[in-house]
């Protein structure tokens, strides 16, 4: 029963016990920074609309993602400057790459 | 018998559908490790015991040249029979017929069976092996699904529901199971998912193998689809008729009583508890201290693993055991341990089969990922279950019973009928140590030494507030007891509520917070 015991804190009280994969491999919360677009979906990029450089407003269309027989518009999360296009068109992007950087 | 040509007629075309799909199918099935739909069921139910019906049953499809095939059985077996002498409705599709699709003939033999169990109140065993829908027939194959699905919900906490996935079972097929009480799967033969591999790769780009999308460790582990797991299909088999010994027959009875029987001597109740309340112990150990026999029959026992959920005997009487475990995760109650809880709770209060709960936790697991998957919504649960459920409830409080993991774990406060304590236990609205940390906050604070004045104030808190005894004195702990007390009161508690009765506000039903 010794085996793999570690500590745990629960509310300032440290607990010697086993820790579950679930809770080891969890996803450290990390705020959105709105300079930074991810795919929200695991598809196609079909089209890119913008290119490095270009000025561009909140909402404006930057490319577009095919999925599930989709074509999904990724808009422009502030008003600023294209400062890098990460992926090209035709790329198949799982969920979460990053697709474009702002400033 | 002046005819015996007719009955030696009746005998070959018997002989012949009990082929199912024929010799070489067989061979196939058996090459991938399975057993035939009718080895199983005859290896399930009590010898001789097996009695079929809708053996002639053909298949009524005429679109793409069906009418010019035979699809004997039309790729199902179903009938009744015992298990140790319970009465069980079964059905087992038959892989050898067309993959064990899904048509509307197989569906109608499916609902004939259920319509049956249903009808005379006996439970229902379903075991799964098929390919899928019927494509064939279309939207009559649809309509076969939507026909099971409306009776396992009709059945559900009438009879007991027992699905068995003994091969594929995918896209639509899943929910038949997942409306179902209990689910045992295979390792390396049992396959669940709503999509495939081959959809998931085109579609979205990522590449899986069946066994990690949806095998039989993945559900046990994982999603918790899957109440029991086995190495081979005879382990199952073994684990099926052990369940069927723990329930009743439907909602109407209690489980058959067995002999009453002593736990064994080497589970010794009074050398489970570590000496430092942070350590953790195998709360298992104390519940085969006080089961008749030591005999413990876990559920989901790889999933959630700081719940422990399962059926043990009490005075011969069958007893659902709810209890926090210590060695993992500190005994948490979080997102998983939650739904595994709950669910097993209503099913006892379903069918007539009282609950103890043992109490060791530290509170809910702190969080985001908790917090975002809706550890309130998961967590209201465990509150609603024990306090709708009108069996007997009784409760023994461990060591750590804090804040609203305390509410949660079966207390007073919603209606156990007893809650017992240990010397050991430890009942408040937090640890001692965040506990002093908010209370005497200035006083540490403003301490020569504050790091030394916190100390002493976590140890004034212990001495005040960590026991069973402020809980006692309001009466919410009905009695601190000696843990070799334990199985005496909790029998004798047993005993006295079997006419429990407790009248309930009408209403179509309640609301959980699914």
């Amino acid at each position: 029963m010794e085996d793999n015991l570690e500590y745990l804190n629960i509310n300032s009280g440290l607990y010697k016990t086993r820790i579950n994969p679930r809770f080891r491999n969890r996803k450290k919360y990390k705020p959105a920074d709105p300079k930074l677009i991810y795919s929200f979906i695991p598809g196609v990029i079909v089209e890119i609309l913008v290119h490095e450089g270009q000025k561009v407003k909140l909402g404006d269309e930057l490319m577009i993602l095919e999925a599930m027989k989709m074509k999904n518009r990724i808009k422009c999360s502030l008003d600023g400057t294209i400062k890098k296009i990460v992926v090209k068109q035709g790329a198949k992007v799982p969920k979460g790459t990053l697709l474009i950087e702002l400033e | 018998m002046p005819d015996n040509k007719k009955i030696r007629e009746l005998k070959e075309k018997r002989e012949k559908l009990l082929l199912g799909g024929g010799e070489q199918a067989i061979e196939k099935q058996k090459a991938m490790g399975k057993r035939t739909a009718r080895e199983r069921i005859l290896g399930l139910l009590d010898k001789d015991s097996f009695n079929e019906y809708d053996l002639f049953v053909e298949h009524d499809a005429h679109d793409f040249d069906m009418d010019k095939k035979s699809l004997p059985t039309d790729g199902v077996i179903i009938g009744t029979g015992t298990i140790y002498g319970a009465p069980v409705a079964i059905f087992a599709q038959d892989f050898t017929v067309a993959g064990g699709s899904l048509g509307l003939m197989h569906s109608r033999k499916i609902t004939k069976i259920m319509d049956h169990a249903l009808k005379m109140r006996m439970p229902l065993i379903g075991i799964n092996d098929s390919g899928g829908a019927r494509i064939q027939e279309g939207v009559n194959s649809l309509a076969g699904y939507g026909e099971i699905f409306f009776r396992n919900t009709i059945s559900s906490g009438v009879i007991p529901q027992i699905s068995v996935i003994l091969g594929p079972c995918a896209g639509g097929a899943v929910y038949s199971p997942a409306l179902t009480d209990f689910v045992f799967v295979v390792d390396n033969i049992s396959k669940m998912f709503i999509t495939g591999p081959e959809v998931i790769k085109t579609v979205l780009g990522e590449e899986i193998s069946m066994e990690d999308l949806g095998g039989a460790r993945v559900h046990s582990e994982i999603t918790g689809n899957a109440h029991f797991f086995a190495h081979s299909e005879e382990e199952c088999f073994e684990q099926i008729k052990k369940l069927v010994t723990f329930i009743p027959w439907h909602n109407g009875k209690k489980a058959r009583p067995f002999e009453p029987a002593e736990p064994l001597k080497e589970y010794n109740i009074n050398k489970i508890m570590p000496e430092d309340p942070t350590h953790p112990y195998d709360i298992k150990d104390v519940i085969r201290a006080i089961a008749d026999n030591s005999d413990f029959f876990e559920i989901m026992e790889l999933y959630a693993k700081n719940i422990v959920i399962g059926f043990g005997r009490m005075g011969g009487k069958t007893t659902g055991f709810v209890a926090n475990q210590p060695l993992e995760m500190a005994g948490v109650l979080d997102v998983d341990s939650s739904d595994k809880a709950a669910r097993f709770i209503r099913y006892c209060d379903a069918f007539n089969i009282p609950i103890i709960t043992l109490v060791d936790l530290p509170g809910y697991l702190p969080g985001v990922d908790q917090e975002h998957a809706g550890v309130i919504r998961h967590g209201a649960k465990v509150l609603y279950a024990y306090s709708e459920a009108t069996v007997p409830k009784l409760t023994v409080i461990l060591r750590k019973a804090y804040g609203g993991g305390y509410i949660a774990m079966s207390s007073r406060h919603l209606r156990a009928d007893f809650v017992f304590a240990w010397p050991t236990a430890e009942i408040a609205v937090m640890g001692p140590e965040g506990a002093a940390n908010i209370i005497f906050r200035k006083e540490i604070m403003s301490a020569p030494d504050p790091e030394q004045m916190r100390k002493q104030k976590v140890e004034e808190y212990k001495m005040k507030f960590a026991n069973p005894y402020v809980a006692a004195s309001r009466g919410y702990v009905d009695a601190v007891i000696e843990p070799s007390e334990t199985r005496r009161i909790l029998l004798h508690s047993i005993e006295i509520s079997d006419a429990k009765d407790v009248p309930m506000p009408a209403k179509k039903h309640g609301l959980p917070p699914f």
